[in-house]
């Protein structure tokens, strides 16, 4: 016979209510963990698809990801021609907000190093990567085209030949990759025409050349050794991918990380004080029970345990509904939200904590409750 | 054999113009098997004496003994007084008492979960005491679904669960009417004899006084010497106790 469980039968619905609405605030903690994994992991989509080993970037800056960065046009032959050099070409991207039937599409365009570059690593899941030199566009699936379909980007008409998933900037925007001729072209027409309003750092000014040269080692080569070649070089800065990726956490993801890191403590806080105000309730709902359990000279721990399983399971069952809404609900989100194995096992664990701390007033509360209460009429 | 004594207690509350006399040097004994009653006006002190031969507190002086072992002295406890109270003694109140979101099985079955006994074992000691109290066909029925008198039977049954030696009881038929109180009382003294279960219980009640062995009184902490009743009442056939 378990006490805890016959009395939460007794308040079942008042017990499940309690457990759902507690549930929805763990389900805004997952959301809020979900919501930074996915901005990392879109924050970085560019950088690990590009397939590229180091970054050519302009001196004294960290790349295009943490600041604005131009690089000469010549540096991509320079960089071609040092030993260990697989491939090597230019990377440039900007925001544009093209009409489309009828309505405005935001995205940011990336140049592909045509021709060793054809967005093959870009993952398409719909048609194909690029075969032309001109005129053809990948884009993401958020944006809703169609393959086929044919987009106007500054003066010339493109037409969709591939769709992939995933494909967002750091910024949460979906991507669309075109050559990297073709993105001067569209950058050069927005430049002269000047009548949109681009973010800064972008397309506000047409830059005289790439934002960076992106570049791959030889199969059998040290990218240490190649990186310690373009360290000679007095124009530019190399960083490795894995820099890159810092630059992007650092510059884009870390004060978002530090919010809604905040924003989760806030919440781990207040569920805490529902549970432990919820506990509290109960417990003092049951005085009576509690000092004629007392009285009849029941142990401390089963009124212990009594408590703590009730806080236990309060806090399981609203984890079950965060996980629940996480399956049902996070999918409609307008940014990506990464719910892994992880995030899951850490706000279950929050859960139980939460309990365990929740309960202590609790306890505290029965174990100064006298068993004579029960002959107080 | 004295299943319960308690000597030379005293008890104070308060202090200075506030202090209160609750208990005087009161001596008391009561067999195993014997149905004690405690009468007193309100204030007298029934109560601070049934809670310390309880060992629901302590006395500032004198000694407890519970079935010939000496359990508190000098107003110090010398055992586990939950342990003790867990396995020798059994209380019934004014009000029932019942937890009300058990059945009355489980409200009984408490008692032995209190004391590590579980499943089909508690189950059937349960059915038994049940049975033994006339309420078997009430198992399964929530306190608000009983009678009050069903409802005081049952705490009655929660309270033998162990099997005491001693059941202490405070006033266990201020809530019922004339006929249910006798009843419970005759119940009692069954217990009493059929088990060799001490009782005392406290009453206002003069109208159930034939159902006890003896009588103390008590008056301003002070208990007047045991009046004997000697004229045993006559109970009703029951089924033996489980």
């Amino acid at each position: 016979m378990n006490l805890a469980y016959l009395d939460l039968r007794h308040q079942l619905r008042r017990f499940v209510a309690t457990a759902f609405g507690l549930g929805l605030l763990f389900a805004i903690v997952l959301a809020m963990g979900g919501i930074y994994r996915g901005m990392v992991e879109d924050a970085v989509v560019l950088v690990e698809r590009s397939g590229a080993d180091l970054w050519l970037v302009q001196r004294g800056t960290r790349g295009p990801f943490a600041e604005r960065s131009t690089v000469p046009a010549v540096l991509e032959d320079r960089a071609r021609a040092v030993a260990g050099v697989a491939w090597a070409h230019p990377f440039s991207s900007f925001t544009l907000e093209p009409e489309h039937a009828g309505r405005s599409l935001r995205l940011t365009l990336v140049g592909l190093g045509w021709p060793d570059d054809r967005g093959a690593s870009l993952g398409v899941t719909r048609g194909r990567a690029l075969e032309r030199s001109r005129g053809e566009i990948v884009v993401d699936a958020s944006l809703g085209l169609a393959l086929g379909e044919t987009l106007t980007l500054g003066d010339d008409p493109y037409r969709v030949v591939g769709i992939g998933a995933g494909l967002v900037a750091s910024g949460g925007d979906p991507l669309g990759f075109v050559t990297h001729a073709d993105l001067e072209r569209i950058q050069s027409y927005l430049a002269a025409d000047a009548r949109r309003a681009l973010p800064p750092g972008d397309s506000d000014s047409a830059p005289s050349g790439a934002q960076a040269i992106l570049v791959r080692v030889a199969p059998g080569t040290s990218v240490a050794a190649v990186r310690a070649r373009f360290a000679s070089f007095t124009d530019v800065d190399v960083y490795s991918q894995s820099d890159e990726r810092s630059f992007l956490l650092e510059g884009v993801v870390d004060k978002a990380r530090r919010q809604i890191g905040l924003f989760r403590a806030l919440l781990a806080l207040v569920s805490g004080i529902v549970v432990s105000l919820v506990v509290f309730n109960m417990t003092v709902a049951k005085t009576r029970e509690i000092a004629l359990l007392k009285l009849m000279g029941a142990r401390t721990r089963l009124i212990v345990s009594m408590i703590v399983q009730q806080a236990l399971l309060l806090s399981v069952l609203a984890y079950g509904v965060a996980f629940a809404a996480s399956q049902v609900a996070f999918g409609l989100f307008p940014r990506r939200v990464v719910v892994g194995a992880e995030e899951l096992a850490g706000v279950f664990v929050l859960a139980v904590g939460i309990a365990l701390v929740a309960s202590l007033a609790a306890v505290r509360r029965a174990l100064q409750i006298p068993p004579t209460t029960i002959l107080a009429g | 054999m004295l299943a319960l004594r308690g000597e030379r207690l005293d008890k104070t509350y308060g202090a200075g113009d506030n202090r209160v006399v609750a208990l005087h040097d009161v001596t008391l004994g009561v067999e195993a098997g014997e149905v004690a009653a405690l009468l007193g006006p309100s204030g007298s002190g029934k109560s601070t004496l049934l809670t310390t031969l309880g060992l629901l507190q302590l006395p500032d002086r004198g000694s407890v003994w519970l079935a010939g072992r000496e359990v508190v002295v000098g107003g110090r406890a010398l055992a586990d007084l939950s342990a003790l109270r867990r396995r020798q003694i059994g209380f019934v109140f004014q009000k029932a008492n019942l937890v009300p979101f058990l059945s009355a099985l489980e409200n009984v079955m408490v008692a032995f979960e209190i004391n590590g006994e579980r499943g089909r074992v508690a189950r059937r000691r349960a059915l038994d005491l049940l049975g033994y109290l006339g309420l078997a066909d009430r198992a399964d029925h929530r306190p608000d679904e009983l009678s009050g008198g069903q409802q005081q039977r049952v705490a009655i049954a929660r309270a033998l669960a162990m099997s005491p030696p001693l059941v202490l009881a405070d006033e266990p038929t201020a809530a019922l009417d004339g006929a249910r109180s006798r009843d419970v009382m005759l119940l009692f003294r069954r217990i009493a004899h059929e088990r060799g279960t001490a009782v005392v219980v406290v009453t206002h009640d003069h109208r159930v006084l034939d159902a006890f062995d003896t009588v103390h009184e008590m008056e301003d902490g002070v208990l007047a010497p045991p009046r004997a009743q000697g004229r045993p009442l006559t109970t009703p056939a029951d089924p033996p106790p489980p």
